[in-house]
């Protein structure tokens, strides 16, 4: 092996954190943040750009600015993507940096690497129209197309290595306490 | 016997602390063996009746002492291996006070007061083989558990016909939780098995016991210096096997043909509702995969060994590669479960085991409460450790692992002795 695999990936740096963090449990405690506005109808915008971790307030280098609203069929303005979709986002980010991150981790060069995520919703829920039917997703599905210096094998493990790493899959997957109040 | 000194205390009667025994023997260091019940202890009392050793009866080694009855493929029954344990014990002569229970172990100038049941014991070296199986790890959410449902953990579990009449929930598919799971689908009863990470092995490879495999291509000796993530090696589950006369493969196909229904890892309790995980789908794909690894590593190494070295004890050849089914996703899985509905009368916790330290009032546990150590030797002068999982290989926890543990970590207790 003359060449060394340059996903763009700083694991050496990850996995010094990783050994930082194991003595410090707080520091490696993260608070995420979005702030939404309600603009008009179904049509809100989300900000995001401070969070808190490492002990400290951090932020993004730039505030970024995210337009969630519902199609027209929705009888809506479409000024952004839905809610929902936003999941497909997260989902379909966070398993492909963990490719990225597994492979550089396992010396596997990638040349591309395309996800399609498609979650069925049955909007029945939402609207209220049966009882029996749930307002989330009733399933996803991601499909990965990657090209890289590996076998198929390799490739599958890669993928699986990444779900069993993601936040976002966690997330989904399972269930999380979530506290919605009045200030 | 207040005042008691001696070189060296062994803690526990087990296949570990008797091997460690053995060794201090060989260099004449004078010591004891305490064990808080009887020789094997753990083996009479805290496991199922139906229980069998993982590894074949050939594969049942200690230092000087080998499987010599007529079923060297066959798999020890508990009583069996009690049976074993305690020839060990007697042939070698091992100095062991049973009925001794340690209450505390600390440290004094130069080494350990240990406090028992039956008086005070000073020593300059201590091995801690009190076994890496205590007791049950549980889920905390265990308490929002209603009442509905009987809950029981593999110490209490010893038969079905304990169980009541109706659903059971098996949560966990290491060895523990398929063997349970089977036999109590066997029993009639609906059984639904809650399924998080896991190792998936065939029974037979090839032809051979699949531990035949871990042993022969060096997979078994692999050290616990030379293992990639040494951490989640020694949290792995253990492998979904079982020593059945019928030598049958209990992985998860095996159990979906047997009518087990399968659910998610348990993540949580709400209103008296079990939450499963949604990425079955991935764990199977984690065990699928890391089973085929293995298998790829048998054939490359039978390859390069070549007819003579892969033979077995009777010189016959090993059958051709085999590879087996990816696990079979059922079609859907519920991701909850009404607890109190009645459709399930009893949980059977194999959510695994967890050490017992809560006498050692030394400061070498790591915040999890596990024994901080490098290959056995804690992190305080003359405090040993053995049979705990990879402790110095990946064989470690098996009995035939046991002797070249016992063996280094008693040349190095020796060394500590001699001052050097």
């Amino acid at each position: 092996m003359t060449t060394v695999a340059d996903n763009g990936v700083n694991v050496q740096a990850l996995l010094e954190a990783r050994e930082a963090l194991q003595g410090a449990p707080e520091a490696a405690q993260f608070t995420w943040r979005a702030s939404a506005t309600w603009r008009n109808g179904v049509h809100s915008t989300i900000k995001v750009q401070s969070f808190f971790g490492l002990g400290q307030e951090q932020g993004h280098k730039e505030e970024s600015v995210f337009d969630a609203d519902h199609p027209a069929v929705f009888a809506a303005t479409d000024n952004g993507i839905t809610p929902i979709e936003y999941l497909l986002v997260g989902l379909a980010s966070c398993l492909t940096a963990g490719v990225a991150s597994v492979a550089q981790n396992r010396g596997i060069q990638l040349r591309s690497v395309e996800a399609t995520v498609e979650g069925n919703h049955d909007i029945r829920g939402i609207l209220g129209a049966d009882s029996d039917v749930r307002n989330g997703y009733n399933d996803i599905r991601v499909t990965f197309h990657i090209d890289a210096d590996a076998s198929r094998q390799e490739i599958e493990a890669l993928v699986a290595q990444s779900q069993k790493r993601s936040a976002v899959f966690d997330a989904l997957t399972n269930p999380t306490d979530v506290t919605v109040e009045v200030a | 016997m207040s005042g008691e000194r001696v070189t060296t205390v062994v803690i526990g009667a087990g296949h570990a602390g008797l091997s460690a025994s053995h060794f201090l023997r060989g260099r004449s260091i004078d010591h004891v063996v305490l064990e808080r019940g009887e020789v094997a202890n753990s083996w009479r009392r805290e496991r199922w009746d139906s229980l069998r050793l993982l590894t074949p009866n050939w594969q049942s080694r200690l230092p000087g002492q080998h499987y010599d009855g007529p079923d060297p493929d066959g798999y020890m029954t508990t009583a069996e291996v009690t049976e074993f344990i305690e020839r060990f014990a007697k042939v070698s002569g091992a100095p062991v006070r049973t009925g001794v229970n340690v209450t505390s172990v600390r440290r004094t100038g130069d080494g350990y007061r240990v406090t028992t049941s039956d008086g005070e014991i000073r020593c300059r070296t201590v091995v801690i083989a009190s076994g890496a199986c205590n007791q049950p790890a549980v889920p905390r959410f265990k308490d929002a558990v209603p009442g509905e449902a009987e809950q029981l953990t593999p110490f209490g579990y010893r038969e079905p016909a304990q169980l009541p009449d109706g659903g059971v929930l098996v949560v966990g598919a290491s060895a523990t939780g398929v063997q349970l799971a089977a036999e109590i689908r066997r029993s009639g009863r609906p059984v639904t098995l809650s399924v998080g990470e896991h190792v998936r092995l065939p029974r037979t490879y090839r032809g051979r016991d699949v531990l035949w495999w871990m042993e022969a291509s060096g997979v078994w000796a692999q050290r616990y210096d030379e293992v990639d993530d040494l951490t989640r090696a020694r949290r792995l589950p253990s492998p979904q096997l079982a020593g059945t006369p019928e030598r049958m493969t209990l992985d998860i196909n095996a159990l979906t043909s047997m009518g087990v229904e399968l659910v998610g890892r348990w993540a949580g309790m709400r209103d008296g509702r079990a939450l499963f995980s949604g990425g079955l789908r991935n764990v199977f794909s984690l065990a699928d995969l890391k089973m085929e690894r293995l298998l790829d590593t048998f054939d490359e190494w039978a390859q390069a060994a070549g007819p003579a070295g892969r033979a077995d004890r009777s010189g016959a050849e090993a059958g051709p590669p085999e590879r087996f089914p990816p696990t079979r996703v059922p079609a859907a899985t519920r991701l909850q479960l009404d607890l109190r509905s009645g459709e399930i009368r009893s949980i059977v916790w194999a959510t695994g085991f967890r050490p017992d330290y809560r006498w050692l009032d030394v400061p070498v546990l790591d915040a999890k409460g596990q024994l901080r150590h490098e290959g056995g030797v804690a992190g305080s002068p003359g405090l040993y450790a053995l049979g705990l999982p990879v402790l110095r290989r990946r064989k470690s926890t098996f009995i035939c692992g046991i002797e070249d543990d016992a063996r280094e970590l008693i040349d190095h207790l020796a060394c500590y002795l001699a001052g050097r």
